[in-house]
């Protein structure tokens, strides 16, 4: 595990979770740093409506600008975008956002996997992948393809999330994934800026 | 990993064939999206290289007319976003209501929900039988299919719930009528509607319209050309008519915006 932490500068910070990632949500937002010198691209599952609910609710929790991510938006670093309910979120080669209304996919949209594998072609090695709770398989695909381009996997300890379904099924597939809880994912994130 | 078998370059050699060979221009649509849709398309339909798939889709119409279908996205709903729905019926379609005659287009219609659910607003503020829809698509199957008003009765009961919550008073179930696992809608509503295809890349204005809607298909498209795209919808729109965008895009960024209004809080805008 030191080994893989040590590597080139993070460039982008992606979170997918699902059904309980809001507990380790709640759990990494107060502890980030306001030194943080990478975007962060959340994309949860969540239903439709009511589209600023959780944004308002992680803004209250940090410093970093914290808002929902606009099609053919410039990704910045110190920004917290958040994937809207019912699009696909993809990044562009120039480091823009795209949404997507396609078909769903693992029965979701915004699909964790899509967000990550579009990522991974454009950030490479600097792309860090973070899995949280969930009770299906959505982000395993992703976090392979992140993983054959360099990226840097993490995935919560299936031991003490809410649903450990699907961390458990990305740790069977990804087995050089860094295992972290939800209370120890806010300093590792922090440190990831001081690279 | 299926994104190792294609790379960007050959992404714009396949779409450079296309246009070159069957005059449909992807070049300005968004990358990300558009490389997805056709890798997508690669692994379903079992190619072993790239040269094939770029062979097939160059030389087989028949298989390129499943390409266009599955390169552009045909997700669509009826009553999609009910608040928007409300607007059009509490507040655009009234004031168009006005006129002698009234002529809407929706571009990029799909298989024809958007226009169906225009249609059934129009029908219930009394307003149907001096309108016409034009209702437009890329893509001539999906407009085959838009034409029939028949969709999957599976899908009614969403569609029904998205139709009580945009205000609707209505039995949405006196528009249809169900057979086995399908339901086919009105033939009044669709006796005021016009199916053609255009293409908002390369097609020409073609009428002045009160309403323009074209949801969730400017997301597909780079900024410069949702720039010509909005030019195009400008050269189409009457004075004091509405263009109605998708949820998640905007006119904002577009340099001519500030000759348009915007409508409460969707994303509909007044031309002044």
């Amino acid at each position: 595990m030191a080994e893989t932490l040590i590597r080139e500068k993070c460039s982008a910070l992606i979170i997918g979770g699902s059904a309980g990632s809001l507990d380790a949500l709640l759990e990494i937002f107060p502890a980030l740093s306001n030194q943080i010198n990478f975007p962060i691209i959340l994309v949860t599952h969540r239903k439709p409506g009511n589209d600023s609910l959780l944004t308002d609710l992680l803004q209250k929790r940090t410093g970093l600008r914290v808002r929902e991510a606009e099609e053919k938006e410039k990704i910045l670093p110190g920004t917290v975008y958040i994937a809207p309910a019912d699009y696909h979120l993809l990044v562009e080669r120039n480091e823009t956002f795209s949404l997507d209304y396609s078909e769903k996919v693992n029965y979701s949209r915004p699909s964790i996997d899509v967000t990550f594998q579009s990522a991974a072609e454009v950030f490479k090695d600097g792309l860090v992948c973070i899995l949280l709770s969930g009770s299906n398989a959505d982000g395993v695909e992703g976090l392979k393809a992140a993983n054959n381009l360099g990226g840097l996997l993490v995935v919560q300890n299936p031991d003490t999330a809410v649903m450990p379904y699907m961390p458990q099924q990305a740790l069977n597939s990804l087995k050089n994934s860094v295992v972290l809880n939800a209370f120890e994912m806010a300093d590792f994130i922090n440190k990831l800026a001081k690279r | 990993m299926i994104s190792d078998v294609i790379d960007n370059e050959q992404i714009e050699t396949l779409l450079s064939d296309v246009l070159e060979a069957h005059g449909y221009d992807f070049l300005e649509y968004s990358h990300a999206s558009i490389k997805r849709r056709i890798l997508r398309l690669y692994s379903l339909d079992n190619f072993v290289s790239f040269a094939e798939f770029r062979y097939t889709v160059k030389t087989d119409k028949q298989y390129f007319k499943r390409f266009l279908e599955e390169i552009t996205v045909n997700v669509t709903e009826m009553f999609r976003d009910p608040g928007f729905y409300k607007v059009l019926r509490n507040d655009v379609l009234p004031a168009l209501g006005t006129y002698p005659f009234i002529r809407i287009w929706v571009a990029g219609c799909s298989t024809g929900e958007e226009a169906y659910s225009v249609a059934i607003l129009l029908k219930e503020l009394n307003l149907l039988h001096k309108s016409l829809i034009y209702a437009t698509d890329i893509n001539p199957s999906v407009l085959e299919k838009a034409k029939k008003g028949i969709f999957p009765l599976s899908y009614i009961k969403s569609y029904s719930e998205n139709y009580v919550q945009s205000g609707g008073l209505k039995d949405f179930s006196s528009y249809y009528s169900a057979n086995y696992s399908l339901a086919k809608f009105d033939e009044t509503l669709n006796s005021k509607m016009i199916f053609s295809t255009h293409n908002l890349v390369s097609d020409h204005s073609f009428n002045e319209f009160q309403l323009i809607l074209c949801r969730n298909v400017l997301i597909y498209f780079d900024k410069d050309l949702q720039h010509k795209v909005f030019q195009l919808f400008d050269n189409s729109l009457e004075q004091l008519g509405y263009l109605a965008l998708g949820s998640k895009e905007s006119l904002d960024f577009w340099p001519k915006a500030k000759q348009y209004k915007r409508v409460k809080t969707e994303k509909i805008w007044r031309k002044l």
